[in-house]
């Protein structure tokens, strides 16, 4: 039947959406915290792995069109929740020992994971405003979960002020976007549009929205308050998952709804942005003392390195976007997760860099994956943040775009000085005092271990008789 | 012998998996060393059995497919007549490295001998592989364990030493990447087949052919890469800093081994896929080379450091292989690829030495010695040796490379000026003044100072690694065919290849629709320009 071929195309969010009631009645009634903690990480999983499968699966269109499935939609919809899933098993021990461990951020998380689900396979421009918005507001309760800090209460309120301001500008996109087209569906935007001004401006508003969400240059603003205020394993939830959601339906938007034509040719405007974002990103970067704002100021630039990729608007473009974007949920979550555990051992303010200072011989499992996810960051070979950066500069250069490639190879080289730096003090500068680290715990550094491993392989991947992913992601375009 | 190629390139990180295991200090050292003991002797079939007739050709060849349809990026070693000199001498300087460390190095033993493995796959992964995707990739990995171990183990400076270097190494090679994807593009087109091709045995074939405009600025882009490793003058301000700062098994594989990724790469592709620009731009890198020559020598004639003085030294001898490289004949071609050898040999044994010397006395300034050779005889016989093999006397290996590249250039009719050989050739005075005034204010003379009265001569471990050195210098210098038969095929070949491929590149160019710089650039004159450049070939 077709209703319950709409519930199929859809199970990963809906699967989540009930984890995500079911830990609210769970706290409601029997408060345990160790059995929110299991529903969400089984509901994620399970989730997962029907994600994955669907990876392989057909593609179209469910509910009236409304969302799309398989095909980029899937693939989004798995990077999000594998972000997801390992933010949620390093969050249980730093969250606890933070006093700040209740069913609530599991529902929180997991409601939001479904708007991102949403956002993922969006087809329509209200399917993707009520996304992002399930997506946001949750967002806004979880970073100001350190309500009694100075900076998590900025950055919850700065987060939801700016955050309300730029879904108005949103929907003020989407309003005049109806009013020019008479439609919501992309597919059937774009069939319609013309290049009138009222187009135009609707389209313009529709894309500020979004660049405000992942953090583009100059709707930037709120992101180093806003990482810097929420807890550091959440930081890594928005960091990846909601940007990669964005970043997914960014891409339906372009190639459903903007395809080439008169009426959607954005990609100047992405081009300008993606230099900008690229070079503020890592110059303010560069300066940064409190490692979590240094973090946040990279998200902007790799924000800007994807947006190269989007820029080149062909085929070749958005796989490296894709690609990139599980590159960077692995690298970046594993890089918040070692920053998180430093976090947890108290006495030092492990949120500034002095404090690393020799840290990297004190519990050196440790120290060198921060060192592998940094150095991914970075992009040297032969680790996934490279094949990434390969990718997404590959397709820029194909589609003829020199310069934008030349100026996004110099921001790299120039954000390579700041995770440098990082290094520098685990290894290269002597140690405070004797001071020791706590042990991190089984779950905690399994799941770096993993995330390292996978930075790693994917890196070396590409070369290797069983590669197979980009093949995968590149199947996908014959939108 | 495919399989064997493969297994010494990776056989170096099973020692890195074996330390997740082993927790005493001796176990580490022991296991390093029997590594790369093993790494050398699994390489030496490839040695013995190199068909030399056939240089020209890669061997060994594996293959993997292409990671994309349509994307000519693909796992593919070999070695050829270029490479296999380098990639010997990187086995041999495996256990050597590792002996020299082994008393001198006592924290965290090991991260320090992963980093020295880690850095021996990537040096022979760089030597062995022909995708040029692959090739970036090892090129870079070689720059990450470089970064800890001066970072780590340094001198007193080292923060600023390693970033520094790690700094100015990527820059460049960010600018070569982008380049190298440009590249792929371009050939990928060519090939009819793929979007993208990055195989190295394509791209250098006359099948390949690459218009005038792109091949200058690639030309730059990778010429600019290379010579920042290299280093040229003035891209060498990194070097004396990360040389005197990096312990001595650092600075023994960064002169050893590292600084020839850069002139390799100039040969590997430089010369053989952008033979015009190559050709156009041999003038000016032959002035960036004399400079340097001259340079380095002059500046190193007054360094207090020993240290610094051999790291001063290295900018002036690659300045030499520079200036082989784009003399463009055979002669000065294979000189510049047996003075890569053989600087590799000097200066790597002229840096365990001070190594040996900084152990006792931990210090590196001239002025702290004097006298030593009387209490020291053994130590005295080795630097003498690596002092005139690094100065080029006659029977000793620096002669051959250097009366090669000299001999080349003059007659070179790209440089089709003589004073570049002439005034390099100065250079090898300067390197006697400054080498052997050292040695003389090192060695001999009364002994002034208290502290060189209680040195002790060197120990067996020493002289062990110190021995396959100054065999080889002396070996090279005796009957250097045995080692340049490898890459005469090779080198005659590819140059007969790149003439033909840049006159058949201006026949085809399309003269009309050139912008003007280009046309000026290489001397395009409407009309008759097939001619000129024919005769200008001849």
């Amino acid at each position: 039947m077709d209703y319950l071929h709409d519930l199929h195309s859809f199970l990963p969010g809906i699967i989540v959406a009930i984890a995500g009631l079911t830990v609210i009645m769970l706290d409601a009634f029997k408060k345990s915290i160790a059995l929110s903690y299991s529903v969400a990480v089984f509901g994620l999983g399970i989730a997962t792995l029907v994600a994955i499968q669907s990876l392989f699966g057909d593609t179209g269109t469910a509910f009236s069109g409304m969302i799309v499935y398989g095909g980029i939609g899937s693939f989004g919809t798995v990077i999000v929740l594998l972000g997801s899933l390992f933010c949620v098993i390093i969050s249980k021990d730093y969250l606890s020992d933070f006093d700040l461990h209740n069913g609530e951020v599991y529902a929180m998380v997991l409601f939001s994971v479904t708007g991102m689900l949403g956002l993922a396979v969006s087809n329509d421009l209200i399917t993707l405003f009520i996304s992002l918005e399930t997506m946001s507001i949750c967002l806004y309760v979880l970073a100001g979960l350190m309500k009694n800090e100075k900076a998590g209460a900025e950055a919850a309120l700065k987060y939801f002020l700016l955050g309300a301001f730029s879904t108005g500008f949103l929907l003020y996109g989407i309003a005049l976007i109806y009013g020019a087209t008479g439609q919501t569906n992309l597919i059937e935007i774009a069939a319609v549009a013309e290049p009138t001004l009222l187009f135009f401006a609707g389209s313009a508003l529709l894309l500020v929205g979004i660049f405000f969400k992942i953090a583009a240059v100059p709707f930037h603003m709120w992101t180093p308050d806003v990482y810097q205020g929420t807890p550091t394993t959440l930081t890594a939830f928005m960091a990846t998952a909601a940007k990669s959601a964005t970043f997914v339906a960014f891409i339906l938007v372009l190639t459903r709804m903007l395809p080439d034509s008169e009426a959607g040719d954005w990609t100047n405007v992405i081009q300008v942005v993606a230099i900008i974002t690229m070079i503020v990103g890592n110059l303010i970067a560069l300066a940064q003392d409190n490692v979590k704002r240094m973090l946040a100021y990279s998200s902007i630039a790799h924000a800007g390195y994807l947006m190269v990729g989007l820029a080149a608007g062909t085929a070749a473009g958005y796989t490296g976007v894709l690609y990139y974007l599980f590159a960077y949920t692995l690298m970046n979550v594993g890089a918040f997760g070692v920053i998180a555990y430093y976090e947890r051992n108290h006495g030092l303010d492990f949120t500034q860099i002095e404090s690393y200072a020799g840290l990297g011989f004190k519990m050196p499992v440790m120290g060198v994956m921060l060192s592998v996810f940094l150095f991914s960051l970075a992009g040297i070979p032969p680790l996934v943040g490279f094949v990434g950066k390969y990718y997404v500069f590959a397709a820029a250069v194909q589609a003829g775009l020199i310069p934008l490639a030349i100026i996004g190879v110099l921001a790299s080289a120039a954000s390579v000085y700041y995770y440098l730096r990082v290094m520098v003090y685990l290894y290269f500068k002597e140690a405070h005092k004797d001071y020791t680290l706590k042990q991190p715990g089984f779950m905690f550094k399994t799941t770096l271990i993993i995330l390292a491993v996978l930075t790693i392989y994917y890196g070396v991947e590409p070369v290797l008789p069983t590669s197979g992913l980009i093949e995968l992601i590149s199947s996908y375009y014959s939108i | 012998m495919e399989f064997l190629l493969n297994l010494t390139i990776y056989f170096p990180l099973l020692g890195v998996l074996a330390f997740l295991f082993i927790k005493n200090d001796n176990a580490v050292k022991w296991t390093s060393l029997v590594v790369t003991s093993v790494t050398f002797l699994i390489s030496l079939p490839l040695l013995f059995n190199f068909d030399v007739a056939n240089s020209a050709v890669p061997q060994y060849l594996t293959e993997g497919s292409p990671i994309l349809t349509g994307m000519d990026i693909k796992y593919l070693v070999g070695l050829d007549g270029l490479s296999l000199l380098l990639f010997m001498l990187t086995t041999l300087f495996g256990p050597i490295v590792i002996l020299s460390s082994w008393n001198s190095v006592n924290k965290s033993l090991i991260g320090y001998y992963s980093m020295l493995l880690i850095l021996q796959t990537a040096s022979l992964g760089v030597f062995a592989s022909l995708d040029l995707v692959v090739f970036y990739v090892f090129f870079e990995l070689s720059l990450i364990p470089m970064y800890f171990l001066i970072g780590i183990w340094g001198g007193s400076d080292k923060i600023r030493a390693t970033i520094k270097f790690f700094i100015y190494t990527l820059v460049g090679s960010l600018i070569m990447l982008v380049a190298l994807i440009y590249l792929g593009f371009n050939a990928g087109a060519a090939t009819g087949v793929y979007q993208f091709s990055a195989d190295w045995r394509f791209i250098s074939s006359p099948d390949y052919m690459i218009g005038l405009v792109e091949q200058t600025w690639l030309f730059l882009a990778f010429a600019l890469a290379f010579c920042i490793k290299v280093p040229l003058f003035p891209f060498h301000t990194w070097l004396p800093y990360a040389h005197t700062e990096a312990p001595t098994a650092g600075s023994v594989v960064l002169a050893a081994i590292m600084l020839k990724l850069g002139t390799y790469g100039l040969i590997r592709v430089c010369m053989t896929v952008f033979p015009n620009a190559f050709m156009e731009f041999a003038p000016l890198m032959a002035i960036l080379a004399v400079i340097g020559i001259i340079y380095g020598a002059l500046v190193a004639m007054v360094q207090k450091d020993v240290k610094k003085l051999v790291a001063y030294s290295s900018v002036s001898h690659l300045g030499f292989v520079v200036l082989g490289i784009f003399a463009f004949n055979t002669i000065a071609v294979q000189g510049a690829i047996i003075q890569m050898i053989n600087h590799g040999l000097s200066t790597g044994a002229l840096f365990l030495i001070v190594g040996m010397i900084y152990d006792r006395r931990h210090t590196r300034m001239i002025s702290d010695f004097g006298g030593i050779a009387k209490k020291m005889p053994v130590f005295a016989v080795m630097f003498m040796i690596a002092t005139l093999a690094s100065i080029g006397l006659p029977g000793l290996n620096g002669f051959i490379g250097e009366f090669l590249i000299l001999n080349g250039s003059f007659f070179s009719t790209l440089y089709a000026n003589k004073a570049y050989a002439v005034i390099a050739a100065l250079g090898v005075i300067l390197a006697a003044v400054y080498m052997l005034w050292m040695y003389q204010r090192v060695m001999f003379g009364p002994i002034n100072n208290e502290e060189n009265e209680k040195l002790i001569d060197l120990n067996g471990r020493e002289i062990g690694l110190l021995i396959p050195l100054v065999i080889f210098m002396v070996w090279i210098g005796i009957r250097p065919v045995d080692f340049t038969k490898y890459s005469e095929e090779w080198v005659e070949s590819f140059i007969s290849m790149s003439e033909e491929k840049s006159v058949a590149i201006i026949q085809n160019a399309d003269t009309e629709n050139l912008p003007d710089w280009t046309a000026k650039f290489y001397n395009l004159h409407e009309g008759h320009s097939e001619t000129e450049f024919a005769l200008k070939d001849e």
